[in-house]
């Protein structure tokens, strides 16, 4: 069945399964290959796109679950002002590694700062502990959303 | 660029490229590697008309920042602004790039010299083109972003205008090349983001995972949960029928984890679709040779085999018995560590397409060439018929060295000839299919003489082996300290068989036998009234060097009190007594990979669960950090991974053969709010740089349980910790 979203702004239309994850229209249906998997569980963080701006696990929620909402990936993040800042903030830090889970990341830091401008270590920690690195750039990470913040 | 043709006295050539540009394609054998192996580097150099430069990076980057490093090499004796510089990736080929696996922090040793030479020899053509053109010596001439001046006259050309000169020279000797005083250095040295975060932070496709092929089908795998599990049957044609499922079919292991083992793939138009119908997929499998294994028996066995005799000697100095018998005490201890899986977050993928009778394939490798020659027994290929592609890679830490994944996508796409196909595992594929850290169990025995000092040492080292010789990474060597500083020491090893594909896993041995070396010398050190460090400084002094076998450069003890007097006072060590109760400092050094490091770390204790506080590294890699930014990462991800080992909760663990972990939820790792200060610092010493990918980690693990046992008086013995042995 077609089912048609709002992706980074732009209307499209999905030809699928209403049960088939959301990070896998992004990446096979819709060409839009920043959104990582990681897990295929939520428990990663890999995953994370926006949906109507709230930070969301993009394998746990279902096509047929976000019709008609708006979702922000990685390739649209850096429009708004807040996402211009994360991802300036990204850059000065130096913050990837290997880089896999960072698309992740900034989806989440994005979120945490347009919700709480100016979080507190409590609150960066609880915005982002569900977004494993393996290659542990959480100290950047960290100092990345003060950065962005300020 | 076209294949550079070796000699024995190098080769460089230099041509003119359509549009005025300038390539050097540059194959310099050199046998200065510090490991002894002779090393081919081949780097290629485009100067385009602009006078913007393109730089080749040859190695797979996994994180460990090669692909901005290597680059930041040649851009400095070739004398260019990094501002000039775009880096491309090369693909895998040893005649033209050289040596191009990324394992054992090697890289930068192994470049140093002949990766400068490579920038140092295009830039000495540049320079003669431009005397030859000013009727001047070289001699007289400098050079600067990309510029060769004459200070004499004030002349100064740009080297893309030198282009269509420099590339009718011969290209210099590389023995002739004078290198950079390092006090010149303008690039090396700077902190130099990686190449690659503008486009990681933008999620342009960089990874092997994201790379996709017009008409391509993505393919599951199905393999026994067993290893070595051999196929018998399948509903195969149930899973054909599904909707979208464009093929089920079979594929042959050659019953070597390396290759790959049985397998049934299914490919579809979508990898979720694929996914799926492996719920209906059914399979037997014949895996009764492999059943009977599991962490259960093992632990029975290494029980049963510590109170035995050993199989073989590694380390047999002076009378043991003697010496165990004059002893005025003996410190006695068991240890233990599960086995571990890679976990890098990008699951093992490749794609590959088969077509005339030739392969071609993009694999996240660390080990191209590896890979190479196991597609090529497993589709009866010449080597040349295979052209691998490189992609970025979603962490390496040792797991990519291996290259099953590129045999298996490569056994499935010979099968679709003309359509190319992207293996991707699930995460649970991706756990069950690892090549694994080896478990291992030590039986220590000390003996202090009346003095309470050190006289001899007794590991019996419970391991795994196959044909009486330790499985990959399960190795323990003659030179692991306090061997070789202590008269009387025995090494020996026994042998447990197992079905488990092991491999190098991030620091591989050093991750192990650094935690149960230096907490044991922890218990020594107190049995003897002292400390760890003063227990290491006074057997440092014992010896300028300690052999570490083949192929490894031995321990220079020097180098080793260096750092260690660094980190006690970075880490106020003196002091440490002064904290209020349920904290405390843990001290540990370990040498691997050619780097010292000396870790102090500050742990709080409550209610059973401990906190790191503060980590402080010193670190000797040699005589020049090449991008501090990125040496800085290579620490805080190295200490923050090994505090995952002790803390997360990580093992891996089998029952009949088969993982039983299969995530993130029962084989965690750190979290942000995990996360200590980490103070780094680094003592330089008159040595060739050398890596930084490992050495960092193996000694946080002892500095974390040595410093619990400061907090809290009991002693970790076995990994992972947990709030029962802290109780």
């Amino acid at each position: 069945m077609a089912i048609s979203l709002t992706v980074n702004g732009k209307k499209r239309q999905v030809e699928g399964d209403p049960a088939k994850p959301l990070l896998w229209v992004l990446r096979e249906d819709l060409d839009l290959v920043g959104t990582k998997f990681g897990c295929g569980a939520g428990l990663c963080g890999a995953c994370t796109v926006h949906v109507d701006g709230q930070a969301v696990r993009s394998c746990q929620t279902l096509l047929g679950d976000v019709k008609d909402a708006a979702i922000t990936t990685i390739e649209g993040a850096a429009v708004t002002d807040v996402g211009k800042r994360v991802a300036a903030s990204w850059i000065a830090q130096d913050v990837p590694q290997c880089g896999y889970c960072q698309a992740g990341q900034i989806m989440s830091a994005t979120a945490l700062l347009s919700q709480t401008p100016k979080p507190t270590d409590e609150d960066i920690d609880a915005a982002m502990m569900g977004n494993l690195c393996r290659c542990s750039t959480y100290v950047r990470i960290r100092a990345a959303i003060k950065a962005a913040a300020a | 660029m076209s294949a550079a043709t070796l000699t024995r006295r190098g080769f460089i050539a230099a041509s003119l490229m359509a549009g005025g540009g300038l390539l050097f394609d540059l194959a310099v054998p050199m046998a200065q590697a510090a490991d002894g192996t002779p090393v081919i580097l081949n780097a290629f150099i485009r100067i385009l008309p602009d006078n913007r430069v393109i730089i080749g990076a040859k190695n797979a980057e996994i994180g460990q920042g090669t692909k901005t490093m290597l680059p930041m090499l040649i851009a400095e004796e070739l004398d260019v602004d990094w501002t000039q510089v775009t880096v491309e990736q090369t693909h895998a080929d040893v005649k033209i790039f050289g040596g191009q696996s990324a394992g054992g922090s090697r890289t930068t040793a192994r470049e140093w010299l002949p990766t400068r030479q490579a920038g140092a020899a295009a830039r000495a053509m540049l320079v003669a083109a431009a005397a030859a053109q000013w009727g001047v010596s070289a001699d007289t001439l400098t050079t600067a972003s990309g510029r060769v001046t004459d200070p004499q006259s004030g002349k100064s050309v740009a080297y893309a205008a030198l282009a269509a000169a420099a590339a009718k020279l011969s290209a210099p000797d590389p023995a002739t090349l004078k290198l950079k005083d390092p006090a010149r250095f303008s690039i090396i040295g700077q902190s130099i983001g990686g190449v690659d975060t503008p486009a990681i932070v933008a999620g342009k496709p960089l990874f092997g995972i994201d790379f996709k092929l017009p008409d391509m089908l993505y393919a599951v795998l199905e393999t026994c949960p067993a290893f070595g599990g051999t196929f018998k049957s399948a509903n195969l044609d149930a899973v054909r029928a599904l909707p979208g499922i464009a093929h089920v079919l079979t594929i042959k292991g050659d019953g070597t984890p390396e290759s790959g083992f049985d397998g049934v793939a299914i490919l579809a138009k979508s990898w979720w679709t694929a996914n799926q119908a492996r719920e209906t997929l059914k399979v037997e499998w014949d895996d009764s040779a492999v059943t009977g294994f599991s962490t259960q028996g093992y632990a029975t066995q290494a029980a049963t085999r510590a109170k035995g005799k050993a199989d073989a000697d590694i380390l047999r100095t002076g009378n043991i018995d003697a010496a165990f018998a004059s002893a005025g005490k003996v410190v006695a201890a068991d240890y233990r560590y599960p086995f571990l899986a890679h976990a890098t977050l990008e699951p093992q993928n490749c794609t590959a397409l088969f077509k005339d009778g030739a392969i071609e394939i993009w694999a996240p490798t660390q080990n191209p060439e590896s890979g190479r020659g196991l597609v090529a027994t497993a589709l009866n290929l010449p080597p040349e018929k295979i052209r691998i592609n490189f992609s970025r890679i979603g962490g390496g830490f040792g797991r990519r060295l291996m290259n099953d994944y590129m045999v298996q996508a490569s056994l499935v796409a010979a099968q679709v000839p003309g359509v190319p196909v992207k293996l991707l595992f699930t995460r649970a594929d991706d756990m069950r299919r690892d090549f694994y850290r080896p478990a291992g169990w030590h039986g220590f025995r000390a003996a202090l003489d009346k003095g309470g000092a050190l006289i001899a040492f007794h590991d019996h080292f419970i391991t795994f082996a196959k044909d009486g010789k330790p499985v990959r990474s399960a190795e323990l060597s003659p030179g692991e300290l306090p061997a070789g500083l202590v008269d009387t020491v025995l090494l020996e090893q026994s042998f447990l068989s197992t079905n488990m594909p092991t491999g190098w896993l991030r620091a591989p041995g050093s991750n192990a036998l650094a935690f149960v070396y230096q907490a044991f010398l922890d218990e020594i050190a107190a049995a003897a009234g002292k400390d760890l460090p003063t227990l290491m400084l006074e057997l440092l002094s014992k010896a300028a060097q300690v052999n570490q076998g083949a192929n490894r450069p031995p321990l220079v003890t020097a180098r080793a009190k260096g750092v260690i007097e660094k980190a006690l006072t970075m880490g106020d060590w003196a002091n440490r007594k002064a904290l209020p109760k349920g904290q405390g400092k843990g001290f540990a050094f370990y040498y691997s990979h050619a780097g010292y490091f000396a870790e102090v770390l500050e742990v709080e204790v409550a209610d059973g669960v401990p906190k790191v506080k503060n980590v402080w590294v010193a670190g000797d890699v040699g005589s020049q950090i090449i991008n501090p930014i990125n040496a800085l990462h290579q620490v805080q991800g190295s200490v923050i991974e090994g505090l995952g080992q002790a803390l997360a909760g990580q093992a891996i663990t089998q029952v009949a053969g088969a993982i039983e972990q299969a995530n993130f939820d029962t084989h965690p790792l750190q979290r942000i709010p995990d996360t200590p200060v980490i103070h780094v610092e680094f003592v330089k010493t008159d040595y060739p740089p050398t890596g930084l990918g490992e050495p960092a980690l193996p000694p946080v693990i002892p500095a974390l349980v040595n410093a619990i046992h400061a907090a809290t008086g009991k002693r970790i013995r076995s990994l992972p910790v947990t709030a029962e042995m802290l109780a």
